[in-house]
């Protein structure tokens, strides 16, 4: 944990910095236009609508490819963001988008299954990721998409991923 | 007036599906090219590029690229099928990466219909990169039949 006493700022700002290294270092998360709202250690993957994610233009509606790529993408951020928790607040790393090499490794995705609940409405969507179980080696993540009512969900998914070795 | 030939009707359903593809806002903005479209199934390829990377280290494509791929191709599969599908939505789909795409090379996805009843589109899809021997991912999914 960080120093009880140290400054509302450093805290913000060493949070903030390591997820905005995090997310603008992948060139397909810019492309997508996704943000991320952080309360603490809680991530909320914003959606901004866009044209270019469309797949029915006729109702309209957005591309079932872009659902499982937003809801992978926010579980492959909100699980490394675990991973680097501790040693974040613990000052040993400090991610920079502009030095690749102080990035945290990304896990790899080793098979994600999407639950198309309601057709994708021409508006913002969120997300929020779940890490269900992670081990040295493997992790279950849980995530769930929602665009106007959070009890109304545009789709779920779960994926596993092999988590990046040390060295 | 006659009826339309089976050959007619073929063609039809053929460019329908094409259309399909091709007025796809998403599937444009990928740079998706339908390469093959028939009863048996659809092919689309999707140039590798620098802003559709997923790892800054490696240059490797993002995953959710090859599931907007393996979803945009196995609807054009059930679109595609004989039987007549007016639209489709997806009702899930699963990918298994079996390997990182190589970077710099395209993709191109496979998708056939095994299975299709009055209402729901069966589908399995593959992607690949240069080396077809070793496929980069595999998926399986249900879609809606619109009638």
């Amino acid at each position: 944990m960080a120093p009880r006493n140290e400054s509302l700022d450093a805290i913000k700002s060493r949070r903030n910095n390591t997820l905005n290294a995090l997310v603008s270092s992948v060139p397909y998360i810019r492309w997508l236009g996704i943000g991320f709202d952080r309360r603490g250690d809680e991530l909320t993957a914003v959606l901004p609508f866009d044209e270019k994610l469309i797949g029915n233009p006729m109702l309209p509606a957005i591309h079932g490819g872009v659902t499982a790529a937003f809801l992978e993408v926010t579980a492959i951020v909100e699980l490394t963001w675990t991973a680097i928790w501790e040693d974040m607040e613990q000052g040993r790393i400090a991610p920079d988008a502009a030095v690749p090499e102080s990035l945290p490794r990304l896990p790899k995705t080793i098979d994600f299954t999407v639950d198309y609940l309601r057709s994708g409405l021409p508006r913002d969507a969120y997300a929020r990721a779940r890490v269900v179980r992670s081990g040295r080696r493997y992790a279950s993540v849980h995530v769930e998409a929602w665009q106007d009512q959070r009890q109304k969900l545009l789709a779920q998914a779960t994926g596993h991923f092999l988590m990046p070795q040390d060295g | 007036m006659s009826e339309p030939s089976p050959e007619d009707e073929l063609e039809q359903r053929r460019r329908i599906a094409r259309q399909f593809i091709e007025v796809i806002p998403h599937a444009r903005a990928l740079g998706m090219r339908l390469d093959q479209l028939s009863a048996e199934g659809a092919e689309i390829s999707l140039p590798w590029r620098e802003d559709l990377v997923g790892d800054p280290r490696s240059g490797v494509i993002h995953g959710g690229v090859i599931s907007a791929l393996m979803d945009t191709c196995s609807g054009a599969a059930v679109m595609a099928h004989p039987t007549g599908a007016r639209s489709t939505a997806t009702i899930d789909l699963r990918i298994d990466y079996m390997r990182a795409a190589t970077p710099g090379q395209t993709i191109r996805a496979k998708a056939s219909c095994y299975h299709i009843t009055r209402s729901v589109a069966f589908v399995r899809a593959w992607a690949m990169d240069d080396d077809e021997s070793r496929p980069v991912a595999s998926a399986t999914g249900a879609f809606t039949v619109e009638r």
